[in-house]
């Protein structure tokens, strides 16, 4: 067995673990560690495949952006060191109940599939390449969604600031 | 253990995806909700990027789609964490069976 098979294998059990801990421990703090560790494992993942530049954004958006934020709204909304409340157990039966009859239906069917595809050899996912046709304007290029991209980003950035500010006439 | 491929992945984002859609269901923090949100949206990064790599690995498609899949991402956890404070700022809480009224 190949050493980057056994990588393979920890990066895949790191990113399950995690994201199946985040979605089930009772401490919210605690559920942002292990999605921050799934998040550094879907990065590590993208390294195996030799996307290296998906794997940077991968960490800079996520690992350095939401999870940091997603740590200060707890920090700002919720009592450290409080458990979550323990919900019904018909709640979490049925949904574990849907989840794997979901899950298993969705991979008998990927399983049973067999995917073609080509195997041409062309362009590589270098940052060279990405640069030139994220900015072209034609044969391809991603010029009118980098664009719409930039206009939601401002539109967020805006809308944000207008629902988070405090009215001054209610804090009186 | 057989050498790793298209179905690995899948099978990987697959369990991403429904440990997302648990998390949705028996989750009542918003913030909580949120992370669920975030594990679903990586799964399907991880989709796009498996199927580039193994069936067309000389197109870039769905590399695009899951830059431009993180940037929405990003403004949507930055919109959804503004509403979050808000909701707790008028509740005191930021459970979603206690947020009954949408205008207080």
């Amino acid at each position: 067995m190949k050493g980057s098979t056994i990588v393979f294998y920890l990066l895949a059990l790191l990113t399950l673990v995690c994201g199946i801990l985040s979605v089930s421990t009772r401490q919210i703090f605690r559920a942002a560690i292990y999605l921050l560790f799934t998040l550094i494992g879907i990065a590590g993942i993208y390294f195996w495949l030799d996307y290296q530049f998906i794997a940077a954004v991968q960490i800079v958006v996520y690992v350095g952006g939401i999870v940091v934020l997603i740590i200060f709204s707890i920090f700002l909304t919720q009592q450290t060191g409080e458990r979550l409340p323990r919900q019904k157990p018909g709640r979490k039966i049925f949904s574990a109940l849907a989840v794997f009859c979901g899950f298993a239906f969705t991979m008998l069917q990927v399983f049973q599939h067999e995917f073609t595809g080509t195997l041409e050899e062309g362009a590589q996912p270098s940052v060279q390449n990405i640069g030139k046709l994220m900015l072209g304007t034609q044969n391809g290029g991603y010029a009118l969604p980098f664009e719409l991209v930039s206009m939601l980003l401002l539109a967020a950035l805006v809308g944000c600031i207008v629902i988070a500010i405090k009215n001054k006439e209610e804090a009186k | 253990m057989t050498e790793p491929g298209l179905y690995h992945l899948l099978f990987i984002s697959g369990a991403l995806f429904f440990a997302g859609i648990y998390g949705f269901f028996t989750r009542r923090n918003l913030v909580t909700m949120l992370m669920s949100v975030e594990l679903i949206l990586n799964s399907v990064n991880l989709n796009f990027i498996a199927f580039n790599k193994y069936l067309w690995p000389g197109k870039m498609e769905g590399l695009f789609f899951t830059l431009f899949i993180i940037a929405i991402a990003a403004a949507e956890a930055a919109v959804a964490i503004a509403i979050i404070i808000n909701v707790y700022r008028t509740h005191q809480s930021i459970d979603v069976e206690k947020a009954e009224e949408m205008k207080y």
